[in-house]
């Protein structure tokens, strides 16, 4: 036992040892800890370089990049001019050429929109989110159907590829969003009948598939009007993906009108504010900001379930390229088409995805401070 | 008594030298020699991130040292897994925010190792585990399980659980830091009872009244090493190092 | 509400409870004005277009054949007997997603908390690249870019010359039982039950003494041991019908169609990214304290397991796991863009086609998809009442 007072002096900070740095410490520490993982590692490499090295040379050395018809490809790699040969056709579908500045300036618009609400320095985030909620759509409108200040109309049939895919996606959210929020509301109300009726509309969507959506859409909407009253296929299809979507958008809603405290209310209540005051004030946008995550990762799965449209014969992006690979001259360049059709929802939904996970880490330490 | 314990009774019960940690290349442990003997109690304290709670960590190998030696009841620390198993049966830990398991009773909890590790008989397993819970008086909540319990009783329970496995030594990290201040006596009582019976204690706390009344010695350590060392009358009386004083000052100034 | 006397009255149109009532007859009203208006619209439209209501086409024959059918049926079988064709496809495609999605999801979550920097990558890899692409451009792809790629019948991929790979499917050996057969199957029964019991048996053992059973090893050589024994003894009493090529085409055998094969690897790759993620998350909300705990007391890695981090990550795990098991049933209607057979492809796709019965036919799909999901939602309900953490 220690009995006496003893002190000792400081010691200074080392470096640890050297089997722990560098390159090949790194190697020892992640990869050949244990003979079972320096295993693991070495029959993964194999693996990969096995799955990976054909992939490469058929994806990039050997491909065929340059001209415009079935000759350029040498049949070695992938003949990516498959693609290119078709590139109008997979933006803009059937649209007349003519018109085509107009889908341009509604794409150039769309990215000013979605930059501006992105990127955190630039401001006014309120107003511009307003914005492209209510007035880009009707913008929109007007460009891509025009038949309205001296632009030349152009029928839905018209629509296709990349377009198209993105007007089903932007209507969805646009549409889904604001009855989401209405039944989430409304799912939380105190009147029996309306929170009955938001229950079985959220579950029944919920519980079906979209295709079976998108069939009722198509076969049965035509039922429900008058005769005389020509219904849009697009339209149709719009309809069914924003009932279907505003289901699962009220489920993510719900959840951050969950997560706000009810404090939040009763102080909104004892100010005096009415019910749609405490609401809109109050509850919404702090609820709405805590689900920010959640809303992207529904509009991810909107954006991946656009491409169902197929089914019930409309030509968003994967149907143009369908369509293109029964082209007589193109027969067997399934695994091109396919290839370059994942790339590009790749893109989008992984950006997508990687933003949701951006606005969750920040909204974490924002809570925490 | 337990296999694995083979100290003789001259023989320190925790024997650290040369001890050296690093987290990446940040050095957390520097230099460290302890011994500790049998029956003996300490108190470590020290200002957060001295690296107090990682040289107890290293005791039972909840952390990997890199540099330096641990015997622990004789048993020299290795990586070997067996062996780590082998001292971690002598040595009982009690965690800052209890860790017990709530998808188990409180029962439960306290047979788990009894039952896995010594492989004793359900029903000896829960005799031995209701003697324990009657020791720190929570007997009467054996059928309950830890969410329904208070802070207090969470904390009494996973000494309990610690002690079910008649370790040689106890480890407590900081177990009275998260508990309301009307909690942390029940606690403490029950310490206080056990250094009474003569377990070998090393207690990581800032509760410096547990100290002077329990401890043999007190410990003081900053930026990764043990800067005094000293019985409790002389390490608040007259503790001679400045950074010393200086952390006295702050935690007993008000 | 408060409604005694001594409270002063407001105009009635500012009382909560008037204001409710009224609201909701609001709702009550245009619900029902919309009901009367779609259904009569319907009633003119169906009428214009010379289709009767109702469910009496069920018992109508059918007239189409359909590629794959787990029970007898032909161009003369009722639209019933479709239903119930497409019914089982679509539980087929199901229930062997279901199967090869958890597993693969399982193996790749925990792959994904490997502290093999490489392994780790690679998981994480396998669940950003498919759950990014659209199940429909999986499956097309599957189907049209692999399947459809293959040689025909006569230049078939071959594996012991007993399983051909072809642009017609998988075909595969298709065992006959031979009379004594049905010996085998009674005693795997046998087999699960010993096991059963086996279980409870080494439980109330190792209360009793203490000393636990190798449970896993003896269970093991039980379920498969007995069987293989009986199977033996019985004197192999099954032969096996091998693919032979004949023409231009295979006889013998069991062929799977590319349809479904393309489905079954698209759903199970693409259902397995998003459960991998719930068995990581899963296991990484187990806090790191419960770990360190149970290795305070010494307990060994496998017990840590078993014990104390796969029932709290199960917790977790299981009701968002059903929910990715519910979304795969409801994916496999995808089918449709292939020609695999599944309910909505046959029923609501040709079925539909050829009798024009919209409504009825978009109904009965319909509740098929929202039954499946009431009954587990039922089921999850109770599981999670079940394994609820008791709290204060």
């Amino acid at each position: 036992m220690v009995d006496t007072n003893t002190v000792t002096e400081m010691v200074a900070a080392r470096r640890p040892p050297d089997l722990r740095r560098g390159m090949v410490g790194w190697l020892r520490a992640n990869l050949f800890n244990t003979p079972l993982n320096g295993a693991v590692t070495i029959v993964t490499a194999v693996l990969l370089a096995m799955l990976l090295w054909p992939a490469l040379q058929w994806a990039v050395i050997q491909a065929d990049w340059l001209g415009n018809s079935r000759e350029a490809c040498s049949g070695e790699g992938a003949c990516w001019v498959f693609i290119s040969a078709r590139f109008e056709s997979i933006v803009y579908g059937f649209y007349p050429e003519a018109a085509r500045w107009r889908v341009d300036l509604v794409f150039l618009l769309m990215a000013v929109l979605v930059a501006w609400l992105v990127i955190p320095r630039l401001p006014a985030k309120r107003w511009v989110g307003l914005f492209a909620m209510v007035a880009f759509p009707v913008i929109a409108f007007f460009l891509l159907v025009g038949g309205a200040f001296g632009l030349e109309h152009v029928p839905t049939g018209n629509w296709g590829g990349v377009m198209l895919t993105l007007t089903i996606a932007t209507v969805g959210i646009v549409g889904s969003l604001p009855i989401g929020v209405v039944l989430a509301l409304g799912r939380r109300s105190q009147m029996p009948l309306v929170r009955g009726f938001c229950v079985v509309f959220i579950e029944f969507w919920r519980g079906v598939p979209l295709i079976t959506v998108l069939f009722m859409a198509s076969v049965m909407l035509p039922l429900f009007v008058p005769t005389q009253v020509e219904f849009d296929k697009l339209l149709r299809a719009l309809v069914g993906i924003m009932f279907f979507w505003s289901a699962y958008m009220a489920e993510v809603v719900r959840g951050g009108l969950q997560a706000v405290p009810s404090g939040q209310e009763e102080a909104a209540k004892a100010m005096g504010m009415g019910y749609w005051q405490r609401m809109g004030l109050i509850v919404l946008p702090q609820a709405l900001k805590l689900v920010i995550p959640g809303i992207v990762n529904t509009f991810i799965a909107l954006f991946k379930d656009t491409s169902l449209v197929l089914i019930i014969g409309l030509f968003d992006l994967l149907a143009i390229i369908r369509s293109g690979l029964t082209d007589s001259d193109w027969l067997g360049f399934a695994t091109e088409g396919y290839v370059f059709a994942a790339l590009v929802f790749w893109v989008f939904c992984f950006s997508m995805s990687r933003y949701s996970q951006h606005i969750e880490r920040r909204l974490h330490t924002g809570h925490r401070n | 008594m337990n296999q694995a314990n083979t100290a003789r009774a001259d023989s320190p019960m925790i024997e650290i030298t040369g001890l050296n940690k690093w987290y990446g290349d940040f050095h957390v442990l520097r230099d460290i020699d302890l011994t500790v003997a049998q029956g003996e109690r300490i108190v470590i304290c020290g200002p957060s991130g001295s690296g107090k709670s990682t040289l107890i960590r290293c005791i039972n190998h909840l952390e990997e040292h890199q540099e330096g030696r641990i015997v622990v009841n004789g048993l020299p620390m290795t990586r070997d897994v067996k062996r780590i198993e082998q001292i971690r049966r002598n040595v009982g830990m009690v965690f800052q925010h209890f860790n017990l398991f709530p998808h188990l009773s409180v029962l439960d909890n306290c047979c788990i190792s009894q039952t896995w590790v010594q492989k004793k008989p359900r029903a000896e397993a829960e005799r031995t585990a209701m003697e324990i819970l009657e020791r720190v008086q929570i007997a009467d909540q054996a059928r309950k399980y830890p969410g329904q319990l208070s802070g207090g009783q969470q904390q009494r329970v996973a000494i309990a659980r610690a002690l079910c496995m008649q370790p040689e030594v106890m480890l407590f990290d900081e177990p009275t830091s998260a508990l309301d201040p009307e909690m942390i006596k029940e606690v403490l009582d029950v310490m206080v009872e056990l250094a009474r019976e003569g377990m070998t204690m090393l207690c990581v706390t800032h509760e410096m009244g547990f100290a002077k009344t329990v401890a043999d010695r007190v410990i003081f350590m900053d930026q990764g090493q043990i800067i005094e060392q000293a019985p409790p009358e002389t390490f608040f009386n007259h503790p001679r190092s400045e950074r010393t004083q200086l952390f006295l000052s702050q935690i007993l100034g008000h | 509400m408060l409604r005694s006397s001594s409270r002063e009255q407001g105009p009635l149109w500012r009382d909560p409870t008037f204001r409710a009532l009224l609201v909701q007859g609001i709702l009550l009203l245009a619900l029902g004005a919309f009901i009367v208006m779609v259904v009569s619209n319907t009633m003119a439209n169906l009428e214009a277009r010379g289709i009767t209501t109702g469910f009496g086409f069920l018992q109508d024959r059918a007239g189409f054949s359909i590629p794959q059918t787990l029970i007898e049926y032909s161009g003369d079988s009722t639209y019933a007997r479709t239903f119930l064709v497409g019914l089982l496809n679509t539980l087929l495609v199901s229930a062997m997603g279901i199967v090869a999605a958890t597993l693969i999801g399982f193996a790749v979550g925990i792959a994904r908390l490997s502290p093999n920097w490489l392994l780790a990558r690679l998981a994480t890899a396998y669940v950003e690249i498919f759950r990014n692409i659209p199940l429909l451009v999986q499956i097309l792809f599957w189907y049209f870019a692999v399947l459809q790629a293959l040689p025909s019948p006569r230049n078939s991929h071959s594996l012991f010359e007993a399983i051909f790979l072809n642009v017609r499917g998988v075909v595969l050996p298709d065992p006959q039982p031979l009379s004594g057969f049905a010996a085998t199957p009674w005693a795997l029964l046998v087999a699960v039950i010993a096991t059963w019991g086996l279980v409870r048996f080494a439980k109330r053992r190792q209360a009793r003494t203490g000393r636990p059973l190798p449970v896993f090893k003896l269970g093991a050589l039980l379920l498969i041991g007995l069987p293989a024994v009986v199977f033996v003894a019985t004197g192999m009493p099954l032969e096996w019908s091998i693919p032979e090529l004949k023409g231009f085409n295979f006889q013998g055998g069991v062929t799977v169609l590319p349809e479904l094969m393309a489905l079954w690897l698209a759903l199970s790759i693409y259902t397995a990214s998003f459960i991998a993620e719930i068995v990581r998350s899963g296991i990484q909300s187990v806090p790191q304290g419960q770990v360190e705990a149970a290795k305070a007391l010494s307990l060994p890695g496998g017990i840590i397991l078993r014990k104390v981090v796969i029932p709290q990550a199960m917790r977790v795990i299981v009701p968002q796991l059903t929910s990715q098991h519910l979304n795969l049933i409801k994916n496999s209607s995808l089918a449709t863009a292939i020609g695999y057979p599944d309910l909505v492809a046959v029923f609501a796709g040709t079925a539909l086609n050829v009798t024009g019965q919209a409504i009825e036919i978009v109904a009965m799909t319909m509740a098929v998809y929202l039954l499946i999901n009431l009954v587990v939602s039922l089921l999850m309900n109770l599981y999670n009442a079940r394994t609820l953490l008791k709290e204060r």
